[in-house]
């Protein structure tokens, strides 16, 4: 039996996983990072658009903060994320860009002068200040209140990735590429690393450690269209799932993205209309300020993939031979802009649509695009069922995003949490010692190697190749933006069914090593399991909150349904999985839910909103002269490691 | 428009699995029918999925962003995700795997580490002592926005490799650096973060194995997806280097 030791074992290479193996073995203990693929390949290297940290130094920006901030990313959650969380993360956002800044990456730098940009629309004139000379640039997004996303020209994950990858390169970090985590080792409620499938020689390696993290994406091939990269299949949420221990948390929340191009599903940024550019019906109609006359195309992701939605259901889409989609028009940015800027955009326009977007209309229609959902985590990154378990990033639900994540928090998330959590895996390294029976170890090899030969001896059985494709079309048609009760039903029992088939796969290459087909017939039935908890999540919850839409149930409740799902797999012989609540405490909310300012309000008030509000108020009362840092304190107290405290300078405005 | 006739393409295809006693590398046919729009990934993926579940090849972005899936595809090395079936006329489609890299198997070879081994040898990092002890609560340190337009323009590489497999020299000297080692050099030579000298630079590639063992027959300025410019940026390595010792 071939055994790995490490301290900290880290599952997944891309931006927040790096960042957490990065923070460990600075403070000195041994670090592994797994990965399928090469780090740099990782699909953080395709958020194109940028990150959001409020240093508020563009004209566009002034005014900004960290409150701006967390006003913003709590009312695109829709009130479903966890304030504690979101606080630690708006206020240590500005340090991780500026480390990374500091590591390497090139952010765009604001010019002083004069400036032409498109706002609604309209070319404008705005005039960067002197001071502002040389300081990390922002652009704008959707739901957010300032220009707040620095980034990169359209490369911001690019640049954030090959300098966090140089990073743990010039720290020696080892990268074991090619290796698949397929089952944690667990004994006595701890975590103790995990059973890996090296993918050229198809041997197992027990990876035993300390603190193991998972940090390996989203779970965005459950949908049979998505902008997410092919390895983007949650099988590291899928391997927390199966211990029957953790937790995944809001697995129904699962985010469209307005702006895909059609037929395949590769993204142009929310740049696009953060730069300017208009969505347009087939009459070349611009409709969002029908629907959203504030924030039009910038409203939130959900609202604007639901207006489109509503928009094409009138028969205002093109028509084209798959299926209608609507028109993204960029070309009143010009020709220096595109071709600079968003130039990510131009050539996937040039290659993949042979179109010219500096002259031609781009066909987009909304596709699934974000997991808010994940491991189901407390503020520190661990597990609240596994000890010993961290994850970070989008494989995590920590939960900054609650039920719908704004455009440019997500690599701020991978970093910042990374930035966090690494401090907590590495205190957890500090404080554990490495204990373990072989014997464990041994029965977790055993049980993947005993699956494994069972696929290659099986004779007659099922193809995951097609079992595969049945669940993407089930997820795509009955748990897509707009949800009812009678299609979730549906798609929980065909789910019910895959799940059933899926203990039978067979194979037509029945050899050990590299091998494709294994490789699915390992993940398919993971992926099934992880449908089902977003189909069963989502036909349970029966409100309407962020990109979880009933038509059946359009208001959100937040009587009723303020609470977190929590999905867990215990009996490996059911096919569903059972679900928990988890509240979330109004009493000790820094913003009480209210109206996030889209369409008519409709919510169903919980009784404590009005409660917390007025007790708000009284500390206000009874604390006067005190700043707004004070205020937070004093509000909403958030724990962060001593080394990322401190408050924020901003250009002309102090540490104020 | 749906009553065109689909052509049916012929995909030519490597396959090799080195992993397997006794198999010998030999070229094998299939018959895609071919859709609008399609790509080799797309075509690829057909094959795997419904006519030979053994077919190696490597895709993870799909979208010309991550630089995995280059292989030669009649005779030119290039990014197979991004290359449409429709540029090929005859309807005849001939993919190897990227020479210079070791062989996974079929279409899959092992950039990963040729592209670690690179980092390290340029050491590809910002070389500033102080940069660990920078006050993350003040304003980060200025840069002219044109530098910085300038840094991002040498990194936006993708470490696709196509480059090292269309370089005579790297056929020819398994050490020469290559041009996704040059550009990367050349990246933190224009950074004024990163404090190298002139000579720590020459160190790297100061010699035949870096920038004077190239021959300027500059496969990598022709077959580069991200068009990087690889032909100024070893000119100016070659005259910084010379005018530099």
């Amino acid at each position: 039996m071939k055994v790995i030791y490490t301290d900290s074992l880290v599952i997944g290479g891309g931006l927040a996983g790096l960042r957490v193996a990065i923070a460990a073995k600075q403070r000195g203990y041994d670090t592994i990072v797994l990965s399928l693929i090469p780090a740099k390949r990782s699909h953080s290297a395709a958020a194109q658009g940028g990150m959001q940290a409020s240093l508020g130094a563009s004209v566009k920006g002034v005014g900004d903060d960290e409150d701006v901030h967390f006003g913003d990313t709590v009312r695109g959650s829709d009130w479903g994320c966890d304030q504690d969380v979101a606080r630690a993360f708006v206020n240590t956002a500005p340090k991780a860009i500026r480390q990374l800044a500091a590591w390497g990456v090139p952010w765009s730098r604001v010019q002083r002068g004069d400036r032409q940009v498109v706002i609604n629309g309209e070319k404008v004139t705005i005039t960067e200040s002197d001071e502002a000379h040389g300081l990390i640039n922002s652009r704008d997004f959707g739901g957010t209140k300032k220009w707040r996303t620095c980034y990169t020209s359209d490369g911001t994950g690019h640049t954030m990735l090959y300098a966090m990858d140089n990073k743990a390169i010039k720290l020696k970090i080892p990268v074991h590429e090619r290796k698949e985590a397929v089952a944690l080792i667990h004994e006595d409620g701890v975590c103790k690393g995990a059973i890996v499938r090296e993918l050229i020689t198809g041997q197992l390696i027990a990876y035993v450690a300390k603190a193991t993290t998972i940090a390996t994406g989203g779970y965005g091939r459950l949908y049979s269209v998505t902008t997410n990269a092919v390895i983007s299949e949650g099988i590291g949420t899928a391997i927390a799932l199966e211990t029957g221990l953790a937790p995944l948390g809001n697995m129904e929340a699962v985010q469209f993205h307005p702006t895909a191009i059609v037929p395949v599903g590769i993204l142009t940024t929310e740049g696009c209309r953060g730069d300017g550019g208009l969505l347009l019906d087939k009459d070349g109609y611009r409709f969002m300020p029908d629907y959203e006359p504030d924030k039009k195309e910038l409203a939130s992701r959900d609202v604007v993939s639901r207006r489109m939605i509503e928009h094409m259901r009138k028969g205002k889409g093109v028509p084209s031979r798959y299926g209608d989609h609507l028109w993204l028009d960029i070309t009143l940015l010009g020709e220096k802009h595109i071709r600079k800027n968003l130039r990510e955009v131009d050539e996937i326009c040039q290659y993949f649509l042979g179109i010219d977007p500096v002259k031609e209309y781009i066909p987009v229609r909304p596709t699934q695009h974000y997991s808010m959902g994940g491991v189901k985590t407390n503020f520190k990154g661990e597990s609240i069922g596994l000890k010993g378990l961290f994850s970070v990033g989008e494989a995590a639900c920590w939960d900054m995003h609650g039920f719908n994540r704004l455009g440019g928090n997500s690599v701020a998330e991978t970093v910042v949490a990374g930035m966090l959590v690494g401090e907590y895996v590495a205190d957890y390294c500090a404080d554990t010692p490495l204990k373990i029976d072989t014997k464990t170890i041994d029965s977790f090899l055993e049980q993947e190697r005993v699956k494994i030969s069972d696929l290659l001896n099986r004779e007659r059985g099922e193809n995951p190749f097609k079992l595969k494709k049945e669940m993407q079309k089930i997820m795509m048609d009955k748990v897509g933006i707009f949800r009812n009760h009678d299609d979730l039903t549906k798609a929980v029992e065909e789910l019910k069914v895959l799940n059933k088939k899926a203990k039978n796969i067979a194979l037509r290459n029945r050899i050990s090593s590299s091998n494709p087909e294994l490789v699915e017939a390992i993940r398919v039935p993971k992926m099934i399991k992880l449908a089902q908890c977003v189909a069963y999540g989502a036909l349970l919850r029966k409100e309407s909150r962020g990109a979880h839409s009933r038509e059946d149930f359009p208001q959100r409740d937040d009587k009723n349904w303020l609470k977190r799902t929590l999905a867990y797999w215990k009996d490996e012989n059911t096919d569903l999985p059972e679900i928990e609540y988890e509240p979330l405490d109004i009493m000790k909310m820094e913003m009480p839910p209210a109206s996030r300012g889209y369409g008519d309000d409709q919510t169903i008030a919980h009784p404590d909103t009005e409660k917390r509000e007025k007790e708000i108020e009284q500390i206000l009362k009874d604390n006067p002269g005190i700043d707004r840092i004070q205020t937070q304190e004093l509000i909403n107290p958030v724990e962060v490691p001593e080394r990322y405290q401190g408050k924020n300078e901003r250009v002309g405005r102090g540490f104020k | 428009m749906n009553n065109e006739q689909n052509r049916t393409l012929i995909f030519e295809i490597l396959r090799y699995n080195p992993l397997i006693k006794g198999d010998t590398p030999k070229m094998e046919k299939y018959q895609v029918t071919e859709a609008p729009g399609m790509t080799i990934f797309i075509a690829l993926n057909e094959i795997r999925e419904e006519q030979d579940p053994s077919i190696q090849f490597d895709f993870v972005c799909r979208a010309g962003i991550c630089g995995s899936c280059g292989m030669i595809i009649n005779g030119e090395p290039k990014l197979a995700c991004r290359t449409l079936t429709a540029n090929y006329p005859k309807g005849v489609i001939t993919l190897l795997p990227l020479p210079g890299f070791e062989l996974i198997g079929d279409l899959s070879v092992d950039t990963g580490k040729v592209m670690r081994q690179m980092s390290e040898r340029v050491e590809s990092w910002i070389h500033d002592q102080e940069a660990e002890d920078v006050d993350l609560t003040r304003l980060e340190e200025r840069m002219e926005p044109e530098i910085a337009d300038e840094i991002y323009e040498l990194e936006r590489c993708v470490e696709c490799g196509l480059c090292l497999s269309a370089c005579a020299t790297k056929r020819m000297r398994d050490d020469f650096l290559g041009a996704v080692g040059f550009m990367r050099l050349a990246r933190y030579a224009v950074d004024p973060r990163d404090k190298r000298t002139g000579e720590e630079f020459y160190e790297i590639i100061g010699d035949d194995d870096g920038v004077f063992g190239c021959m300027t027959l500059l496969g990598c300025e022709d077959y580069c997806p991200k068009d990087l410019p690889h032909q100024t940026q070893i000119a100016y390595l070659r005259r910084k280097m010379a005018l530099g010792k």
